[in-house]
């Protein structure tokens, strides 16, 4: 931690609850780093959680948050959004919690394009309940539950988020603090549903894809790359030899779920901070 | 002179049967008091379908089984419902829709109503359910040129022709209705001519949007999207964010996460919705979220009867969503106590921090009757929000147990919520004795809630001898069964809150009296409750679950010869 206290950062010296050398650690550095850098005060931070050791990540950032259920993060997120649209909101889990137990929400909110950003810790493996498959795991992948092996065909969240027409698709890889952090600037600063899957090694249960497994199998997509070709970005999301990095897919056309609620279209005040006119109600059984 | 009169429409899905009853309800309400209840299968198109429409010279709001005019509108009308017919009932339809061995035994003569052939002659077969509205008009000498009026309300937009066409059905009808007017002994009376009819869905909504709802998220499921569907006609009126959830689950995480950020939110769900829902009713008691949740009962398990009624989900939210937390459950009678308990609802849970749930049931929500204007309560808008300061304590211990609940972006302070137990800030803690007060803070809530409990109502006489306990939806039909018997010993008591239940219940049950309990439910699950809870011991359960709600006959028949 450096020595001058950022306002995301603890006085104290918290106590951590992940595995020494865990790719959390730096996917925090990078959260930590872009938050700061993009100057925006702690109180308009939102984050939503659901449980995971990815999901405990609000709980060592000093901003606000909701640390809701497993697989729950996106709806509570979605409503923080679009009840009081002066918050960045963030949504925050693993790949178990957000595309298994919350894949429903996954594919209905990337329907609904939230103006929130959604970072999804992707270490291929469940690490908190100690090692069972995820949805992202390699077939073949052997597991104390999976004992001959995965035989489920790994969820590609690039490609299905692409499908469902999400307006910002992001994939980075802890082992690269810089590169995660402006990534999730831009994701912050995208308006509208801003997927970051990040790739990053589970030291304890995950002995395949290790730091080095990432680093040698993915690649940067390069400066020439069009990111509003979406042809392009599934050719990429579609390669299963080697895995592509950075920003692969935006749209800045689309209206967000939260432009298109019609009582935001005559009138930017949150709801929130409206109030209700009881003789317009006692109108409604009054004759 | 009769005191009530009772008829029946038995036709089938899409016939119109709904736009039918919207009409004389409206039309009725001007010289009578007025009830009017559906039974439907879970079909959109045939099977059958029946209407229920009361109309007394005093307040009514109870469901009969003896009809005494029923309209037949297709050959199939009859059978499901031939033992509700007596020797006095007069039935109506065309020719056909009655085998002649069929109407060789009833009572009375069949009388033929070619509905068809009068719309014909106004011009066009789609006419027919204003024919019917006529008639019933006629029958019921009805104000003819408010039913016209409320024929050009719904008709004026469209062509002239149109228009013009349902004034001629209604007057066919009217002339041939009016030749049984004879039927009708039932006093006029202009009580309810200012009241609005709304029904059980409408009048819940209403209570929502007075306790403040601003935001409210579901996935539909009958008999609970009524109060979904009102809420969104009126949302561009009253700024009301309205999303369809893509499950139950994110639909209560939606309403959690709303509240969470200062919204007043609400779910409004069925008990199949609301198993679903339970993990985030749990999630809202260790969050000290506040959370409303509407659930419309119909009978289980499983997928049960889905367009019929039933109590069968009391025990489902008493016991709602895993570890020990107090909740409370409202449970409304009337249409009154739908507004004045879901405003309430609000209140309760901005106030306490907890999970409240409004119970309804299928018959609640479909029965229209006038509403008799209530006064709305301003202290339910009244936010128990506050502003944070710098180091703002989440879960703060307090002397009364409620900690300040401040919302995100609001002061200086930083609001963290966290489902795991936590500390006073609402970080993670396995601190054994944090966990214990915490613990023992969210249950100690429950003490404060009994403080603000909703006293039941006692129908009937005070030196009673003999008493049934009810809630939610048996309140109309116990009330007029007990009121048509004013020689009886026998008084009601309508529970209004039925969870937590308060001590002072046990004063209606002194040693001595015996007691009923009501219950549309195959168990008695309130009796059970009271048992545990209050040492209440129930001699009777009247106890049905076949999907119907009770009768007037049903309930009349048990105080004079079983209780």
């Amino acid at each position: 931690m450096s020595p001058n206290i950022k306002p995301y950062e603890f006085k104290e010296n918290k106590d951590l609850a992940w595995c020494p050398g865990c790719g959390n650690f730096m996917i925090r550095d990078a959260i930590l780093a872009a938050l700061q850098e993009l100057d925006i005060p702690p109180t308009k931070v939102a984050m939503s959680s659901g449980i995971g050791q990815a999901a405990k990540m609000p709980q060592y950032i000093n901003t606000n948050y909701f640390n809701g259920l497993h697989g729950r993060g996106l709806p509570v997120a979605v409503a923080i959004k679009s009840v009081n649209p002066e918050l960045i909101v963030i949504a925050e889990g693993g790949d178990g919690d957000m595309y298994g137990e919350g894949g429903n929400h996954f594919i209905h909110n990337i329907r609904r394009n939230p103006d929130i950003v959604h970072i999804v810790h992707n270490n291929m493996v469940y690490g908190l309940t100690k090692g069972q498959a995820s949805p992202t795991s390699a077939m073949g992948f052997v597991t104390p539950v999976q004992v001959n092996g995965v035989s489920n065909t790994p969820f590609n969240p690039i490609a299905v988020s692409l499908c469902l027409g999400a307006t910002f698709v992001a994939r980075a890889f802890s082992g690269d603090v810089e590169q995660t952090k402006s990534i999730i600037k831009e994701a912050i600063n995208h308006h509208g549903y801003a997927l970051v899957d990040i790739f990053h090694p589970c030291v304890s249960f995950n002995k395949v894809n290790t730091f080095s497994w990432f680093k040698n199998n993915t690649y940067y997509v390069d400066d020439s790359y069009d990111r509003k070709d979406f042809q392009v970005a599934m050719q990429h999301a579609m390669k299963l030899d080697k895995y592509p990095l950075g920003v692969l897919y935006q749209d800045k056309t689309r209206k967000s779920f939260e432009d298109q609620l019609n009582i935001y279209e005559k009138n930017p005040t949150p709801i929130i901070k409206r109030t209700r006119n009881l003789d317009q109600v006692a109108k409604l059984y009054r004759d | 002179m009769l005191s009530s009169l009772t008829l029946v429409l038995s036709g089938q899905a899409g016939q119109g049967l709904k736009t039918i009853e919207t009409l004389i309800v409206n039309a009725t309400k001007q010289q009578y008091h007025v009830f009017s209840t559906t039974e439907v299968m879970s079909r959109v198109r045939g099977g059958n379908n029946t209407v229920e429409i009361r109309i007394s010279s005093n307040k009514v709001y109870a469901f009969k089984d003896k009809i005494d005019v029923l309209f037949l509108l297709n050959n199939n009308a009859y059978d499901r419902i031939s033992e509700r017919i007596t020797d006095q009932t007069l039935i109506f339809g065309e020719i056909d829709f009655l085998p002649d061995t069929v109407k060789a035994s009833l009572g009375k003569p069949y009388e033929t109503l070619s509905i068809q052939s009068l719309a014909k002659e106004s011009g066009n077969t789609l006419y027919g359910n204003t024919v019917i509205f006529g008639f019933i008009s006629g029958l019921l000498n009805l104000d003819k040129a408010f039913g016209k009026d409320l024929l050009a309300k719904k008709f004026g937009s469209k062509s002239e022709n149109v228009l013009k066409g349902n004034h001629i059905a209604y007057e066919l009808g009217y002339v041939k209705g009016q030749k049984f007017s004879h039927v009708n002994t039932v006093k006029t009376c202009y009580d309810v001519k200012e009241n609005k009819i709304i029904n059980g869905s409408e009048a819940i909504a209403i209570g929502a949007l007075a306790g403040g709802v601003n935001y409210i998220s579901s996935y539909p499921m009958s008999p609970a999207t009524g109060v979904l569907q009102f809420l969104a006609s009126k949302s561009n009126e009253f700024d009301i964010i309205v999303e369809q959830a893509e499950d139950e689950i994110a639909a209560l995480n939606m309403v959690i996460g709303a509240w969470y950020a200062g919204a007043r939110a609400m779910a409004t769900t069925s008990g199949g919705g609301f198993a679903l829902m339970e993990e985030a009713v749990s999630l809202a008691s260790i969050t000290e979220t506040p959370a409303v949740v509407h659930v419309a009962q119909r009978p289980g398990p499983g997928t049960g009867l889905p367009t019929r009624t039933e109590q069968g989900d009391l025990n489902l939210l008493v016991y709602a969503g895993h570890g020990e937390f107090p909740r409370i459950i409202l449970a409304p009678g009337t249409l009154e106590e739908g507004i004045l308990l879901t405003q309430r609802a609000f209140y309760l849970a901005d106030k306490f921090q907890i999970p409240v749930f409004i119970l309804s049931d299928q018959y609640y929500l479909d029965s229209k009757a006038p509403v008799t204007p209530v006064t709305l309560d301003e202290e339910a808008l009244k936010s128990f929000v506050v502003p944070s300061k710098k180091n703002y304590l989440r879960y703060k211990f307090t002397e009364n147990g409620i900690s300040p609940r401040s919302i995100p972006g609001f002061g200086d302070g930083l609001v963290k919520c966290d489902s795991d137990e936590h500390d006073e800030e609402g970080t993670i803690t396995e601190d054994f004795n944090v966990r214990i007060k915490m613990n023992d803070k969210r249950l100690g809530k429950e003490n404060l809630i009994l403080q603000d409990y909703i006293a039941p109502e006692l129908v009937g006489p005070k030196n009673y001898k003999k008493l049934i306990i009810g809630w939610g939806s048996t309140y109309g039909v116990v009330k007029e069964a007990i009121e048509s018997n004013p020689v009886s010993e026998t008084a009601f008591l309508h529970i209004k809150e039925v969870f937590p239940l308060h001590k002072s219940i046990k004063a209606f049950a002194l040693d001595g009296i015996k007691i009923a309990v009501i219950e549309n439910n195959a168990r008695g699950q309130l009796a059970d409750l009271l048992k545990l809870h209050l040492s209440i011991y129930a001699d009777e359960r009247l106890l049905k679950y076949n999907g119907a709600p009770f009768t007037i006959e049903e309930v009349t028949h048990f105080i004079k010869e079983v209780f």
